[in-house]
């Protein structure tokens, strides 16, 4: 562990390595990839916000151990935050007439609105961070989920605020590959300076036993609730950037319960337990899920278009992941970060049963 | 509005979703998977019920009973085996892509719009019983929960196949070594559960009429909040956190003034969040999820 402070920039260099290594491979796709077409550079774009995202939920949940489905709480309440405070006054006051009078004069930068979902969504992690943070295991899990439906349900009811299922419009759309690359690149440097802070490594010791740590004297609750205030900001960053490379939000259509589930899927496909897992899972399920999307719209095959009938990306996809579960249930990184220059391997981390201990 | 109504009513739906919860609840309490994929079951047996539409209903109950057990244990052969030693994040998820997949398989076979059929519409008319007009469905929803739950618990208690799983819920190694073929075990606890989910899906549907492919999972999502606050792997913490769920959506429909009901759903979850805050452990905590030192 890196405790001691050092200045080399030998030194540096290694501690970033892992992490510097994934941020010139998304570099360097982003550069490549998006100068292809707009539709591609649309497609980095969106790959690159949900590494954002899963980053984000890595943080606590690769830390501490706990699953959390309550992370799409803090995308829409992000993501609506920045939209009030970033929609031009004209359009405010005809598609949401009943903001009050503040929000409807304010017009903001969009840095300033995207710091604006930020602190709402940390506050709001504080605030429900503090009681859920008492419980572990699965009644944390569902904790987090219950929590999750209450925001979905009140922003998704909440129409003069929010236009709920119908769609609210106007967002500056300044979401690009480039922005989204630099907002990937500090995810990942956040997460990773977490990860390799004293605060990560006591976090990580509570998710190997909770008991052995306490009594060790480590106070679980409150590292947890870093994590989950750290891990919110994260996730908050990604919820905003997604408004404003869409231009629009709504809730119809339980989009935000897909999303949560999405994200948690590509970590959990990736290995919850290493942030390069963060990278490939995110990576691999957006691949997977962009060529079914290409074989359904179809291809060209000798003269004949072949096509996939409708709708049935989704079962692949759902298949790919099942087989990637099952194949590697510890996720495609088995929880090992990236090593290279002859530094020594760390050791794959053993799940422990926690199914066996419990009982 | 009389009382009595309410609580009929409340009991009836309460019943549907503790029917939902100890079929979630048995799994878990076997083998430690929260199964997302079982509301699948109930919506795959939904359109079985739509493509046997016309048949004398005991002989569609039947095809569903067999097609849906048949379901669950190819589920658990060909998919939950497969990952018996993961981690519980990732068994969690693999029931998550299992249950994705089977949504998205049945919009590819039926469309993702809202099918309807009309199965036994005669137990939807009204009974009048000493002054109150009961729907007959709300009769045999809480009926069925009370035959059903009775039956489970003389199962897992009193025949040697409850007796087993027991032990393998208790201790899978020490189950197997003492000659418990766990697998087997296994198997009969999704049977179990599939027979559960098939009693949802008839009162469901003749309630409703109506499916689609994505039905089952605002009923997985409550089955599995109840199992929680009632006590994970407790069967009776299981059906009464159902109930409780249950009863509460009903009376908040009742009680809640027009412009707070849209955020129904919102109480009821927060009501949740606080029975697990005070109750970590589930109303109905049982010794053995209790975290040995």
């Amino acid at each position: 562990m890196q405790t001691e402070q050092t200045s080399t920039s030998g030194e540096i260099l290694r501690f970033l390595a892992p992490v510097a290594i994934w941020i010139l491979v998304l570099a360097v796709l982003t550069f490549s990839l998006s100068s292809i077409s707009p539709a591609m550079a649309r497609i980095v774009t969106d790959t690159l916000i949900k590494v954002v995202m899963v980053t984000g939920l890595y943080i606590f949940i690769g830390n501490s151990g706990i699953l959390s489905f309550g992370h799409g709480a803090f995308l829409i309440v992000a993501a609506y935050a920045s939209a009030w405070l970033t929609i031009p006054p004209m359009m405010k006051k005809v598609i949401l007439p009943s903001l009050p009078a503040f929000l409807q004069t304010i017009h903001l930068d969009p840095f300033l609105g995207l710091l604006g979902g930020i602190v709402l969504a940390v506050v709001l992690a504080l605030v429900i961070g503090i009681p859920l943070m008492r419980l572990s295991g699965i009644a944390a899990s569902i904790a987090t989920f219950a929590f999750f439906v209450v925001i979905s349900v009140i922003y998704n009811n909440w129409t003069g605020w929010t236009k709920g299922t119908a769609s609210l419009v106007g967002l500056p759309v300044y979401v690009g590959p480039n922005v989204a690359l630099v907002a990937a690149c500090v995810a990942l440097l956040i997460a990773w300076a977490f990860q390799q802070s004293r605060y990560g490594l006591l976090l990580r010791a509570t998710r190997e036993d909770l008991v052995a740590a306490r009594a060790s004297g480590i106070p679980a609750e409150r590292l947890r609730l870093l994590a989950f205030v750290v891990s919110a900001a994260v996730a908050a960053l990604g919820g905003v950037l997604f408004g404003h490379y869409n231009g629009a939000l709504t809730t119809a259509n339980n989009v935000y319960l897909n999303l949560s589930f999405i994200i948690i899927a590509m970590l959990v496909v990736g290995g919850v337990r290493s942030l390069s897992g963060v990278v490939v899972g995110t990576l691999a399920l957006s691949l997977v899920a962009e060529v079914f999307r290409r074989l359904e719209i179809g291809f060209d095959l000798f003269g004949h278009t072949l096509a996939l009938p409708g709708g049935s990306r989704e079962v692949l996809l759902g298949f790919c992941m099942l087989l990637a579960l099952i194949l590697r249930p510890d996720g495609l990184t088995r929880g090992r970060e990236l090593s290279f220059f002859g530094k020594r391997k760390s050791k794959p981390l053993v799940a422990t049963p926690i199914a066996e201990t419990a009982q | 509005m009389n009382a009595l109504q309410m609580v009929i009513d409340a009991a009836s739906v309460g019943g549907l979703y503790a029917l939902t919860a100890l079929g979630l609840g048995l799994i878990f309490g076997v083998i430690g998977l929260v199964n997302f994929a079982y509301g699948e079951y109930i919506m795959v047996g939904a359109y079985v019920l739509l493509l046997t539409a016309g048949m004398y209903w005991p002989f569609a109950i039947l095809a569903v009973l067999i097609f849906v057990i048949l379901f669950a244990l190819a589920s658990d052969w060909l998919v939950f085996r497969q990952v018996r030693r993961a981690p519980p994040e990732t068994l969690m998820i693999v029931s998550f892509g299992l249950s994705f997949m089977i949504q998205h398989f049945y919009v590819v076979l039926f469309g993702s719009l809202t099918r309807t059929v009309n199965f036994l519409p005669d137990i939807n008319r009204s009974i009048e019983i000493g002054g109150l007009r009961v729907a007959g469905v709300s009769l045999l929803q809480i009926a069925a929960t009370i035959i059903l739950t009775a039956a489970l618990a003389l199962v897992i208690n009193y025949t040697k196949i409850g007796y087993q799983m027991r032990a393998v819920s208790e201790n899978p190694r020490m189950a197997r070594l003492v000659g418990v073929n766990s697998n087997r075990i296994i198997a009969a606890a999704f049977a179990i559960s599939a027979i559960l989910a098939v009693t949802v899906t008839v009162l469901f549907v003749a309630q409703t009429g109506s499916m689609t492919p994505f039905f089952g999972v605002s009923l997985t999502m409550i089955g599995f909040v109840a199992t929680v606050i009632g006590g994970l792997g407790s069967l009776p913490g299981c059906a009464l956190g159902g109930f409780l769920v249950g009863a509460l959506t009903t009376l908040l429909q009742m009680m809640l003034p027009s412009d707070l009901q849209p955020f129904r759903e919102a109480f009821v979850f927060a009501a949740v969040i606080i029975v697990l805050l005070v109750r970590p452990q589930g109303l109905i905590a049982v010794r053995s999820a209790w975290e040995r030192v």
